[in-house]
């Protein structure tokens, strides 16, 4: 089980306490309209899906249910470092696998 | 090819077993092929079958990095059924269905294809009105789905906790008949086996490096074992799709999930069909051997570590325990997880690429096991005709863009 450390709550909990949303930093097109069906696509059902170092976000659902983010490797699940909303990554996950 | 039978395995007694034939060769790679299939997995296997078979294309290879069935198809609960909602899916896993009914002797292998009937329960007045909802539109679709009350579900059951004051009260069922469980390995195994025979070559620990290609269209591809020619690349790759994609520069709408299943110590018979439950993220069959096979739910996170949470299995088990209190002394076997590769609207993707002589076939998550035979089938026709098998023709890759979506997270079995 994961050992999460919630950035708000500033402690160590539980992975029960938490739930994955998926892919963090992903941005809601500003102008949609504008959009091309590809690249609407694109912000819709397109994600990294890396082996490796992965930004993603989770909810603290039984906690103070906020959203924050996380850099996590998705072979080994090890977690190197939970931040804001807002802010971004100290370890930034490579692009190759 | 070595005929199976009763009578083979009479004669063969009489040596103690020692003069069985090798079931496959294990070819040195050729120059070049008319076709590769990368992954020799189920799905990857049964497609070169098809195409041997019905296409007569013999001049082709199946590339595996690993051995054969060596993935997910090891992986899975062996859940077959085909009662999907919608049109597109439900031909799709019915046309896998009724492959599987003849496939035994088609392959002649002994697949323990057991139609045991699956039962999916209702535990609350929305999943009774999802259920009836289905059995309806499977019902227009020719597909063998019925709605049962709790009675008729507890008469198929014994041993299910059908009580009013039950956790988890069991409100009805919708009923397959034709659905059950085959065995796994043996599927991967008959489909080698009978592809080999067709002169397929099966590559094992032959891993796909790079994908070459000229003028916009496919022509090879770069393994550990040097470079090999090919017309076409089929990637039946399952969660590596997505890595055969990035070396064509390709992006493919998956994401990989860890999935887990679990099996008891073999005990006597005691469960005669499958027992799904969507709502609690639970299921159970037993196996021919006696261990309770149960699945259970996938991990929202991504993951490829081929094994799942605690607390996932924990949920699962206190889920199984509540409906059925007899097994709430049962050892636990082992417990492992397959890595799923899943597409926003749970369905695979079948279809050509803008890339000529480059074919996917992935995306199908937590349901490919039963898909197996069917898969293969339209998959081979999309690649010998270079056109998509009418049943594959609404999983392409473009309803991404088109927003045509098959929406069947409902009656995927399993969360996503």
């Amino acid at each position: 089980m994961l050992h999460i450390y919630c950035p708000y709550c500033e402690e160590f909990r539980e992975e029960d306490e938490f739930h994955p949303v998926g892919e963090a930093h992903i941005e809601r097109p500003l102008e949609p309209e504008a959009l091309t069906d590809e690249q609407w696509s694109q912000y819709l059902f397109f994600r990294k899906n890396p082996r490796g170092l992965h930004h993603e976000m989770w909810v603290h659902g039984a906690g103070c249910r906020k959203f924050f983010n996380m850099t996590r490797h998705t072979v080994t699940y090890k977690i190197l470092e939970t931040y804001k909303m807002g802010q971004q990554p100290s370890v930034v996950a490579e692009e190759s696998e | 090819m070595e005929k199976y039978s009763g009578f083979g395995l009479l004669k063969h007694s009489l040596s103690h077993h020692e003069n069985w034939q090798r079931v496959w060769r294990n070819p040195t790679p050729k120059k070049h092929y008319d076709a590769i299939i990368v992954g020799g997995g189920g799905h990857g296997l049964a497609t070169a079958y098809y195409m041997a078979k019905e296409h007569g294309m013999t001049n082709i290879a199946v590339v595996e990095k690993g051995y054969l069935g060596g993935g997910n198809t090891a992986r899975n609960t062996t859940i077959i059924r085909s009662n999907y909602l919608w049109d597109e899916a439900a031909h799709l896993y019915e046309h896998s269905l009724k492959l599987w009914e003849g496939l035994a002797q088609d392959l002649n292998y002994n697949l323990m294809f057991s139609q045991r009937g699956v039962l999916n329960l209702g535990h609350t007045l929305q999943d009774m009105r999802d259920i009836e909802r289905r059995v309806s539109a499977n019902r227009l679709n020719g597909i063998d789905s019925q709605l049962l009350n709790t009675a008729e579900v507890q008469d198929i059951v014994p041993i299910l906790d059908c009580s009013k004051t039950a956790r988890y009260p069991v409100m009805g069922a919708s009923w397959q008949p034709r659905g059950g469980t085959a065995r796994h390995d043996a599927v991967a195994w008959g489909y080698a086996r009978a592809a080999d025979a067709l002169g397929v070559d099966l590559l094992q620990q032959t891993e796909v490096t790079g994908i070459r290609r000229k003028d916009g269209a496919v022509c090879g591809v770069e393994t550990n074992r040097g470079f090999i020619s090919a017309d076409k690349v089929a990637c039946v790759a399952a969660g590596n799709s997505g890595t055969l994609a990035k070396m064509v520069g390709m992006e493919l709408p998956l994401e990989s999930h860890p999935l887990q299943a679990m099996v008891s110590e073999p005990i006597k018979p005691i469960i005669d069909t499958v027992v799904m439950s969507n709502h609690v993220h639970g299921y159970v069959s037993q196996s021919d051997k006696g261990d309770l096979v149960i699945g259970a739910g996938i991990d929202g996170y991504l993951g490829y570590g081929q094994r799942g949470s605690f607390n996932i299995v924990e949920h699962t088990i206190s889920a199984i325990i509540e409906m059925f209190p007899i097994f709430s002394r049962v050892r636990l076997n082992r417990a492992w997880g397959g890595i799923v590769d899943t597409t926003p609207d749970a369905c695979p993707i079948i279809s050509k690429t803008h890339i000529k002589g480059l074919y996917f076939n992935c995306g199908w998550g937590t349901g490919g096991f039963k898909a197996t035979p069917g898969s293969g089938n339209v998959f081979a026709h999309t690649v010998a005709k270079d056109e998509p098998h009418p049943l594959a023709k609404a999983f392409d890759i473009d309803r991404f863009t088109s927003g045509k979506l098959i929406d069947e997270h409902g009656a995927a079995g399993v969360a996503h």
